[in-house]
């Protein structure tokens, strides 16, 4: 079984990490990957930097920019990440926009994420109709699994849609907005997260967007199987570094 | 075959909308309602009368005795330049006003680089009466006082942006995710023929007036509705697009593309897209774009704001990859000449947008019998101090 499978099926309350491959720098993606899961990080999306992330707020632009002026690129990172399967077996996801996929040849890129142990991928700007129609079988061949987002403007119909086309777990966006923008869940997204739950649907559920505390990741967690949290732990690496991450992953899981 | 949008939103392998699902309601009420809108008599009759009494509609077609003379053909020059706000940005914002208002939006959003699509925004918000937020480039508010100043005048807010390279490509990201946060009233008024599907569609529309007027303008002046040439500078590529949108698949009218060259196509600070750029997405459309082997958008260069965008429309990007317009690259000293020399045969001072393209002349040979009709796309007040600083005058 794939490893996100695995875990949604044996775990609640979920919290994936997303950091920038390359930030703070070139050389911390095993020690930070390492890290998160010795702090008890169940599930961790590895962000593949891009010039032009357009979904992404200050934040994770300025990680990104700080990450391709360290040198990070795509091949660098696959290097970076051959033998980690020797050390963890948490669900490792692969977040990038499509143009650097794009370049790299998406065949390409799939067969290197399947042959590192990659579980899945989360490519913002590749809607589902393009992913169904053009690289869904290489996907499959690879044994990747990959996540799509839905946010408060997509219809039901469109929910339901993407419900019976994903695999793994459904990004849920959790307001109208880009990441890293709130830190409080406002009335409109617990309705939106109440109409999802009657929704019932088949796919897992995660919430991901301005989840930067226990008190957002303890709702969020009741209306869903757990948190992706990113912006928020970018800016904890930014001032702490990435020794002490356990304290920040206790914190969120309010564990101090 | 059409060299035209197909139902799907593609020219050819180039277009579509690779967006953010978080962008995908805006995008999805645009195209389900653009042509609708945009088909419905009293929005025609609104944008129509709009188009003559406030921008000053038809623009001339000033057949240039002295051009025609020096390159010995016939030389016309499509004067968009004369067109209110001083270029052919107008026509397109005006059209886009008018929808945002049939949409019920009361927000409206721009990118703008050099600043004349910002300022055309700001005054069809004026006319209008909605709020207006422009994104400019931190860099590009630096060079561009003028337009900034303008935009103030108009009751434009303009946020400058400090994000990646702070320049247009960075402005137009920053405007992308204000949209993505204000989805309910905002519209976002792209100025060029980018973006995703159905923006690159509905600006060459609101564009093709100038390309319908030529055709009108053409026959009562040579007999004929068509030229052998049209020539337009590219740098989205909105003007070039509605100088060709009626001749696109009328294969008798010969299509040529200029782009900025920069400091040479080699240089290292070029906007030479078709012949540095390779396929990929930007800003939600797949076209042709300058990036590096590993697929990050790199920072273009061009003495013209205007051209200085890494890629181009998908409509050019197939024009380009199929050979229906030829793309000749123009580097920034050969178009500060032809703008001087515009300025003085002919007593018309061109943007220096423009400017590329009126350098052709210089690169192509053509019959003595050729009819050619250059797009002048804006004057040149905005660029007098770049003009003055390049020729010490």
């Amino acid at each position: 079984m794939n490893r996100i499978d695995k875990t949604l099926k044996e775990k609640d309350n979920i919290l994936s990490i997303y950091f920038t491959a390359g930030y703070p720098h070139l050389k911390s993606t095993t020690e930070i990957i390492k890290n998160l899961v010795s702090a008890g990080t169940d599930m961790i999306e590895i962000g593949l930097p891009f010039s032009d992330p357009l979904a992404d707020g200050e934040t994770i632009q300025m990680s990104s920019k700080i990450a391709l002026d360290n040198g990070m690129s795509t091949k660098i990172l696959f290097d970076q990440l051959k033998g980690i399967r020797n050390h963890v077996d948490v669900p490792l996801i692969i977040m990038g926009y499509f143009n650097p996929i794009f370049q790299f040849g998406v065949e390409e890129f799939c067969k290197k994420c399947n042959e590192i142990g990659i579980d899945g991928l989360i490519i913002p700007d590749l809607p589902i109709d393009i992913y169904l129609s053009k690289y869904k079988l290489i996907f499959e061949k690879n044994r990747l699994q990959n996540i799509f987002l839905i946010s408060p403007q997509t219809s039901d119909e469109r929910i339901d849609y993407i419900d019976k086309n994903s695999g793994g777990f459904i990004y849920v966006v959790s307001s109208s907005s880009i990441t890293g923008s709130t830190n409080k869940f406002n009335e409109n997204s617990l309705n939106y997260f109440r109409r999802l739950e009657k929704m019932r649907l088949s796919t897992p559920k995660i919430i991901g967007f301005g989840i930067s505390n226990n008190e957002n990741f303890s709702i969020a967690s009741k209306y869903s199987q757990g948190c992706i949290v990113g912006s928020a732990f970018i800016k904890y690496l930014k001032s702490n570094g990435i020794n002490s991450i356990k304290i920040f992953v206790d914190k969120i899981k309010n564990l101090n | 075959m059409s060299y035209n949008v197909n139902t799907k939103g593609y020219y050819g392998d180039f277009g579509g909308a690779y967006i953010p699902e978080m962008l995908l309601h805006n995008i999805d009420e645009l195209k389900e309602n653009y042509i609708k809108i945009i088909s419905d008599d009293s929005f025609q009759k609104e944008f129509n009368q709009l188009l003559k009494d406030y921008v000053g509609r038809p623009s001339p077609l000033y057949f240039s005795k002295n051009l025609s003379e020096k390159y010995s053909a016939k030389i016309y020059l499509k004067r968009e330049d004369l067109n209110h706000t001083g270029a052919h940005k107008i026509n397109n914002t005006i059209g886009q006003i008018i929808l945002a208002k049939r949409l019920k939006k009361s927000r409206i959003i721009a990118e703008t680089g050099a600043g004349q699509h910002g300022v055309a925004t700001a005054t069809v918000c004026a006319l209008m009466g909605l709020k207006c937020i422009v994104y400019m480039g931190a860099t590009d508010v630096k060079r561009q006082a003028p337009n900034v100043a303008r935009m103030k005048m108009l009751g434009a807010d303009v946020i400058a942006v400090t994000s990646g390279s702070s320049t247009l490509k960075d402005a137009t990201n920053e405007a992308m995710r204000d949209w993505i946060n204000n989805p309910i009233d905002t519209h976002y008024i792209v100025g060029s023929v980018v973006g995703p599907h159905p923006f690159p569609d509905m600006v060459a529309r609101f564009q093709s007036i100038i390309s319908k007027e030529i055709k009108e303008q053409l026959l009562a002046v040579e007999g004929r509705n068509y030229p052998d040439y049209l020539i337009a500078c590219v740098g989205g590529g909105s003007n070039a697009a509605g100088t060709f949108y009626d001749y696109l698949d009328d294969e008798r009218v010969k299509i040529i593309c200029v782009e900025a060259s920069g400091k040479g196509v080699n240089s290292g600070k070029s906007a030479a897209t078709t012949k540095l750029g390779k396929t990929g997405i930007i800003h939600g459309s797949k076209t042709l774009l300058m990036q590096t082997n590993d697929g990050q958008i790199t920072e273009p260069y061009s003495i013209s704001a205007g051209l200085d965008y890494p890629g181009i429309g998908p409509m050019h990007a197939n024009l380009f990859t199929t050979g229906r317009g030829e793309f000749i690259s123009i580097d920034d000293d050969e178009a500060m000449s032809a703008g001087l020399q515009l300025s003085q045969i002919e007593g018309i001072i061109p943007a220096i947008e423009t400017s590329h393209a009126l350098a052709v002349f210089e690169h192509k040979k053509f019959n003595s019998n050729d009819v050619i009709v250059l797009n002048l796309s804006g004057r040149g007040e905005k660029d007098l101090e770049n003009y003055i600083k390049y020729f010490n005058i």
